[in-house]
């Protein structure tokens, strides 16, 4: 996944400011299940219809979701290729680290060997 | 088994790293500051590094470099020391060089990296910050070029859901 332009990389930054909150995180795992009308997405929550309103708002203009604006309640659904854009860039990054650092688990348990002695304690 | 590594972006242009492992501090120093030490853990699948100079001192530099077994094309990193406060903390510039890759970051501003060690109950927790020039470098600095070979089969939002809460 090569990566240039502003518009990837604002596209990323909207991905990620979208999934910094817990309600709009819990929206999405919902609608992971199926597509759902603004009612049903709002039942969970003690909010208002408005400050649900607001949270889809952001995470359509993230991508992550989209209305289907013939149906007469407008159901929203999830946009996964947006998330996988989002989870797959953050597990790259972590992905490179930790080969390294399990790299890096092996050498220190190698240095901290000890030989065999009498009263050997290892950690 | 120690923590996988976790990931967070504090701000637009960072990215941090934590983990911990199962040894003191001064180890975990000695891993990240001596080239014979660095040589055998740093770095990138079928990737050998190559090269691990490192002065490491206030104003002291370093080159890294790694070569692939696959073709042998090389690529690295380099810079200079700012802040070296063993075995605690270390800061350094990281400017990339791209070498055989044919592609790179935008040329300017190097990215500087922290390092922070501490410990407790001979457990050391590391956190490593990297902060770009940009938004744009961040961003590009993880690309196909490089992570080629990796295979995610992951359920998407299950692994975010888990890393965001």
């Amino acid at each position: 996944m090569q990566l240039d332009g502003y518009a990837t990389s604002e596209r990323l930054d909207l991905t990620f400011a979208a999934l910094a909150d817990p309600t709009r995180r819990a929206i999405l795992a919902r609608l992971a299940t199926g597509a759902a009308t603004v009612t049903e997405l709002g039942e969970p929550f003690e909010m208002s219809q408005p400050a649900i309103s607001k949270h889809l708002k952001v995470l359509e203009r993230a991508g992550l979701i989209s209305m289907d604006v013939d149906a007469q309640r407008r159901p929203r659904k999830l946009e996964p290729q947006r998330l996988d854009e989002a989870v797959e860039w953050i597990e790259r990054y972590r992905e490179i680290f930790e080969q390294s650092y399990q790299r890096l688990d092996a050498l220190l348990e190698e240095l901290q060997a000890k030989p065999p002695r009498r009263k050997r304690t290892r950690k | 088994m120690p923590n996988p590594a976790e990931v967070t972006l504090p701000s637009d242009r960072e990215v941090r790293v934590t983990r911990t492992f199962n040894a003191p501090r001064q180890l975990v120093w000695d891993a990240h500051t001596r080239p014979e030490h660095v040589k055998k853990w740093q770095g990138y699948d079928g990737w050998d590094m190559s090269v691990a100079d490192m002065d490491v001192r206030v104003g002291g530099k370093y080159k890294w470099q790694w070569k692939s077994r696959e073709d042998g094309k090389q690529f690295g990193f380099f810079g200079t020391f700012t802040e070296v406060d063993g075995p605690s903390k270390i800061v350094h510039e990281q400017y990339f060089d791209p070498g055989d890759l044919g592609f790179g970051m935008p040329e300017g501003d190097p990215c500087i990296v922290s390092l922070e060690l501490s410990e407790q109950n001979g457990v050391t927790t590391l956190v490593c910050n990297l902060k770009f020039a940009s938004k744009e470098a961040r961003d590009g600095a993880v690309s196909t070029g490089m992570t080629d070979g990796m295979e995610h089969s992951y359920s998407r939002l299950d692994d975010l859901l888990k890393a965001a809460a």
